[in-house]
């Protein structure tokens, strides 16, 4: 539906967008992931028709809109939320209406459409106060209504829940699915938030230094990350680097900090790799003869435990190779878990994520 | 200080009185004012909108000589309006000087550039995301005009009351243009001013008091519409 070829945008000799190409398909939610500042709402100031490339097109439904003028109608069938919620100084009713009111629709149709909308955000009553006046989460749902009410084919969110507390973001994402789901509204989202990108998007692409540099399936994307970046970006602190040294019983052996992992490598022997592996993924016990069908079984020493809520995350010293473990607190408090205790690893070959040991080219 | 008592004393009663001469000079305070901040505002609020809004040449210049002018002295306004007005001037065929029309001309070049200042003040200072959703809603090109004006209406009706009270206030323009002619051109000001070097200072009270009550029923109705 959306072609993104090849877009670059300046700034003053900044250059902030350095060619992303991507196609985002009728109905599907595809959210951009990555850290801040790193061009995320660019791209989509880009996509909402706010702003221009220097170079690159974009084509919806195969015509090109990287260069509409003001007064082009396609431009209606977008429509944009920003970070930070818009309140207009006027009451909710007229802030929801200023859509249509800009179409031309009459009174009673407005009046109709609006009403409905205050009715989905949960705001039924809300017509007459003054929008200025509404919590931070009040102003999003405004907003978001404000844009929906106008029908859009393409709604673009850029971080639309980046200020707000979560009860507020659940509200805004049950929002964005009812009207992705039931409208078949094509929705465009930008987020800093790992986990809303997996609660929400059926694709996501991972933009850094002012590109994708990853881009599929948002199960792809989270468990075999292309490049150390995408690695830690999406949380897997587990991200070392090795040699395959040999083949074993059709896995490859590869050597990590003097310690040898087995891994479903296709790498030939001689290869250097860097693995990743999820903390959650590796099985941590104090008794020595524990039954394990995990292929790797590493003996080593607690480092350090660094509290994260009701998870843990211990750092383990296993020779010179050191390795993050994630474990409940309640794990904690059983093992009577602290440094210098002794402890087993183990986790399976499958678990262990190889990548091309160059970081940062586009996969 | 009893000079002082008894003449705001006088004062009050002149007005309950209804006196014609005072009631005379405050219509014409009244129609001049009026006229020259209607005429003001609709040159000025287009005005700061088009700038506020085109990109051009010289932009950042020409909002500090608006800005330079809220400053402009009555009696040069004055006397720039008495020399094109005069007969000889390139408005000569108007006859306008020493009439009610010339004192609304001068006036409203007076309050042209404070208005049309405080306009692009206000519309400046409407937030970018405002901007943004107005664009992304898809307005149109007046549309988008007609939604940042009403965003900025309370700091542009701030503009205009600014207008109001420098035009209400000033003597130099009218004076210079208006002449203060009895019962044709004279107005609060003019008036004060005349009486006071007369020694007739319970007069002079009465039309301050008149000047003072006027600007503040101005500003209670803005107020209240603001709060709305």
């Amino acid at each position: 539906m959306i072609d993104i070829q090849d877009i670059v945008k300046e700034f003053d000799g900044n250059i902030v967008l350095t060619g992303v190409t991507e196609t985002i398909q009728r109905g599907e939610i595809f959210a951009i992931i990555g850290p801040s500042g790193q061009g995320k709402t660019t791209l989509l100031r880009i996509l909402g028709l706010l702003l221009k490339p220097t170079s690159g097109r974009i084509l919806f439904e195969e015509k090109s809109i990287t260069h509409l003028s003001d007064s082009d109608p396609v431009r209606r069938r977008f429509g944009m939320v920003f970070q930070s919620p818009v309140a207009f100084k006027d009451s909710v009713y007229h802030n929801i209406a200023l859509g249509l009111r800009y179409r031309g629709f009459s009174k009673e149709a407005i009046r109709e459409k609006v009403l409905q909308k205050l009715d989905e955000i949960g705001l039924t009553g809300y017509e007459n106060r003054k929008a200025t006046t509404l919590s931070g989460g009040e102003k999003q749902r405004v907003s978001l209504a404000r844009v929906m009410v106008t029908g859009p084919d393409v709604l673009i969110l850029d971080e639309p829940t980046a200020n707000l507390d979560p009860v507020s973001t659940e509200v805004i994402e049950d929002l964005i699915r009812h009207y992705n789901k039931n409208l078949g509204t094509t929705v465009i989202l930008s987020t800093h938030d790992l986990m809303q990108g997996q609660r929400l998007a059926d694709r996501v692409a991972v933009m850094m230094n002012g590109r994708f540099i990853q881009s599929g399936p948002i199960f792809d994307v989270f468990t075999r990350p292309c490049s150390e970046d995408v690695a830690k970006f999406i949380g897997i602190s587990n991200v070392l680097s090795g040699k395959i040294i040999r083949k074993e019983e059709g896995m490859s052996v590869i050597l990590v900090d003097g310690t040898e992992i087995h891994a479903l490598a296709e790498d030939p022997v001689g290869t250097q790799v860097k693995i990743a592996i999820r903390p959650e993924e590796i099985t941590l016990h104090t008794g020595p003869d524990r039954l394990s069908s995990a292929r790797n079984i590493l003996f080593g020493i607690v480092e350090a435990v660094r509290p994260f809520g009701i998870i843990s995350l211990i750092s383990v010293k296993s020779g010179d190779l050191v390795l993050s473990v994630q474990v409940t607190w309640q794990s904690i408090k059983e093992l009577d878990l602290k440094p210098g205790v002794q402890v087993t690893l183990s986790f399976k070959a499958p678990s262990v994520h190889i990548m091309p040991d160059e970081n940062s080219h586009a996969c | 200080m009893n000079d002082l008592l008894t003449g705001v004393q006088t004062a009050f009663e002149l007005i309950l009185a209804a006196d014609p001469e005072v009631i005379t000079i405050t219509l014409t305070t009244l129609r001049i004012t009026f006229s020259s901040v209607l005429i003001g505002t609709l040159i000025s609020i287009p005005l700061g909108a088009a700038i506020t809004f085109r990109e051009f040449r010289g932009k950042k210049t020409l909002i500090s000589i608006i800005q330079t002018l809220y400053a402009l002295p009555t009696v040069i306004v004055g006397l720039l309006c008495y020399m094109v007005l005069s007969r000889s001037g390139p408005l000569g065929d108007l006859k306008w000087l020493f009439t009610p029309n010339g004192m609304i001309f001068g006036q409203t070049i007076l309050i042209i550039p404070i208005m049309a200042g405080l306009t692009i003040a206000a519309l400046q200072a409407i937030d970018p995301i405002i901007t943004d959703t107005i664009r992304s809603l898809g307005a149109t090109r007046l549309q988008f005009l007609k939604s940042h004006l009403r965003e900025a209406r309370f700091a542009i009706m701030a503009a205009v009351i600014v207008g109001f009270s420098r035009a209400i206030s000033e003597v130099g323009t009218a004076i210079m243009i208006g002449g203060n002619i009895k019962g044709h051109t004279r107005v609060l000001t003019t008036a004060i001013s005349l009486q006071t070097s007369m020694g007739n200072f319970n007069l002079s009270l009465a039309l301050g008091i008149i000047l003072l009550a006027i600007a503040l029923i101005i500003n209670l109705i803005m107020g209240f519409v603001q709060n709305r």
